[in-house]
């Protein structure tokens, strides 16, 4: 140890500032990519906002699809989306945390569980105009549910599920072992130790996590043509409140219907120039939605992490 | 009152127990030393709460306690020390069939609860049941991220209990058993979370104690916490006796000494001697513990 001699302070120096400039060239790129890519975010936005702005108004969101564009609307496409997402989020939440909870804290750890495991990962691979195929077989035909708010809603929360029950089972994961030891130690049941502090404490993840496959689901439009969607709708659904009792009103569920994607793409292919514009209002929209969500979700996330701390 | 202990050996000293500690918890007197010894003395004779018989358990194939064989009498607290990895907290989470949320693991032999006789690492024995009447205090301080009256009333809940006026009386009562009334009283529903380390785990060991557990584990419960707050909990630990059995896993031999009555020594998953804690710290039988408590073990 002794005869090993140790750098001189000149040295040091020389390769500390060499070292430190690696340090400065690696944040420079990753600015530089990271910039790259919200600008290119941010033009895609004004572009839409740019093109559509002589449609924004009041009217463009009162107003049915019209033959000629400057009556045209997004009314139907709007409810529709809004309806649709209802239906997702309604079967998506109860079955994924349902799967999630079955696979994290009941399921044991076998090869069995380890193949289910494996493919509700894969399932967020799968493309989604295959979930629509699915849906056209099983719910369009198989349980004449039509071409329904309903068959789009069970379409897409298929779609999302695997995203739900990941970002479910992550939050499930995150509550600490001497949680689940400490209610566990004072006489507590599986069933009680999720239900009383394992699910309410990872509540902020899972909203989280449903709100970020709505926001995905809310853009797709492969599978809901897939299954049928119209483009062309002049008419709401029936409303799902009622001023009469019982006050709810399920008719909406099978009702036809149209979403905001496939009204974009009805616009987008239309000769008619003046239609562009109508889609990239459309689409401006759809993005402010989506980020909208976003930020939900952020704000869920945020709201509960204040409350637990670990 | 609880109802699992057989009224005539175990309620009436225990609620005169219970008063005793109560109003010793209030005033701010600490118990003097010679009381503590005094009551170790008196108190030697007290019979088995439960006594682990040939007891083994394995991790998997690799078995973590051989053939132990332990007493632990009433109302006395028993410090388990020795090495890392000696197996003593392993011992402890036997008790209360902690190891039985982990897959595979393997109980052998006995842990019998007196006075009903009933094993409680018997296959045979629902490890819920189990932990319904044997407490734990955890390592680091662990309270749920709700109120401080919502973390006491907790295991009261599971039981059953949901009549308001109870549930304020039981985690009044359970609070001012862990000495730490005084200073909660007022931030009842403020989050546990928000109170400092040490009086975490007083709350901790309030929500053990609020269900009447009859033993009480504690593993480690002072290795997260300051000096100060390692005094205030032993000082409680050393009044619990009064109220509860008291089994506790520590690192610190001086805490061993300062709060037991009777200390084990355990090494490579093995017992090497039991006896009186003033014995063991002053007189060991063997060689082994004799090097571990003098600090000369390698």
């Amino acid at each position: 140890m002794a005869a090993t001699a140790h750098l001189t302070l000149e040295e040091i120096r020389k390769g500390l500032s060499w070292r430190k400039q690696l340090d400065k060239l690696f944040i420079a790129i990753g600015l530089a990519l990271l910039f790259g890519c919200l600008g290119i975010l941010a033009i895609l936005f004004f572009d839409l906002v740019r093109d559509g702005a002589p449609r924004f108004g009041w009217d463009f969101f009162t107003s049915f699809p019209s033959r000629k564009a400057e009556n045209a609307g997004i009314l139907s496409a709007a409810v529709g989306t809004m309806l649709i997402m209802l239906v997702t989020a309604l079967v998506a939440l109860p079955v994924g945390v349902a799967a999630a909870i079955y696979l994290e804290e009941y399921a044991p750890k076998n090869w069995f569980t380890g193949i289910i495991e494996i493919n509700v990962t894969n399932l967020a691979g799968v493309p989604s105009i295959i979930y629509g195929l699915l849906a056209l077989g099983l719910f369009v035909y198989q349980f004449n549910f039509g071409q329904s708010v309903l068959t789009a809603g069970l379409t897409l929360a298929l779609l999302i599920l695997p995203i739900v029950i990941v970002a479910t089972r992550e939050s499930l994961r995150a509550v600490p072992k001497a949680i689940r030891e400490a209610a566990y130690g004072l006489g507590a049941t599986r069933w009680e130790v999720t239900k009383d502090h394992v699910l309410p404490y990872s509540t902020g993840g899972i909203l989280t996590g449903l709100i970020l496959g709505l926001s995905r689901a809310i853009g797709e439009t492969a599978p809901i043509i897939t299954i049928g969607a119209l483009s062309f709708i002049a008419f709401l659904p029936p409303s799902p409140v009622t001023g009469e009792f019982p006050f709810l009103n399920f008719e909406w569920l099978m009702s036809e219907f149209t979403a905001m994607p496939i009204q974009m793409f009805n616009w987008v292919s239309r000769p008619d120039q003046a239609f562009q514009a109508n889609a990239a209002a459309a689409g401006a929209i759809l993005l402010g939605m989506t980020l909208a969500m976003n930020a939900v979700a952020i704000w869920i996330r945020y709201r509960f992490r204040k409350k637990i701390s670990w | 009152m609880s109802t699992i202990l057989d009224p005539q050996t175990a309620t009436q000293p225990r609620q005169a127990a219970t008063m005793q500690g109560e109003t010793r918890a209030q005033g701010s007197d600490t118990p003097s030393l010679s009381i503590v010894m005094e009551d170790r003395k008196a108190s030697r004779a007290n019979p088995a709460k439960a006594s682990a018989d040939k007891l083994n358990f394995w991790y998997g194939a690799n078995q973590a306690l051989k053939n132990i064989n332990l007493v632990i009498p009433e109302h006395q607290v028993t410090a388990l020390i020795g090495p890392s990895g000696c197996g003593k907290s392993t011992f402890l989470r036997c008790f209360n069939r902690m190891h039985d949320l982990q897959a595979d693991t393997k109980y052998e032999g006995a842990i019998t609860l007196r006075p009903d006789n009933v094993n409680l690492v018997g296959p045979e024995t629902d490890p819920i049941e189990v932990r319904m009447r044997i407490g734990m205090v955890f390592q680091k301080p662990n309270p749920f991220p709700k109120s401080v009256f919502e973390n006491v009333a907790y295991g009261l809940r599971l039981r059953g209990i949901n009549n308001k006026t109870e549930l304020a009386e039981r985690v009044e009562k359970a609070l001012r058993g862990a000495a730490i009334w005084d200073e909660v009283k007022d931030r009842l529903n403020d989050s546990a979370l928000a109170l400092s380390g040490g009086q975490m785990q007083r709350v901790c060991i309030s929500r053990a104690l609020a269900t009447e557990p009859e033993i009480l584990l504690f593993d480690e419960p002072t290795s997260a916490l300051d000096p100060i707050a390692t005094a205030k909990i032993e000082e409680l630990i050393t009044e619990l006796r009064q109220r509860v059995t008291v089994l506790i896993v520590t690192h610190n031999m001086q805490q061993a000494a300062r709060v037991s009555d009777f200390t084990a020594f355990m090494y490579l998953g093995e017992l090497v001697e039991v006896d009186a804690t003033s014995k063991i710290f002053t007189n060991p039988s063997k060689k082994a513990t004799e090097d571990y408590i003098t600090g000369r073990y390698g």
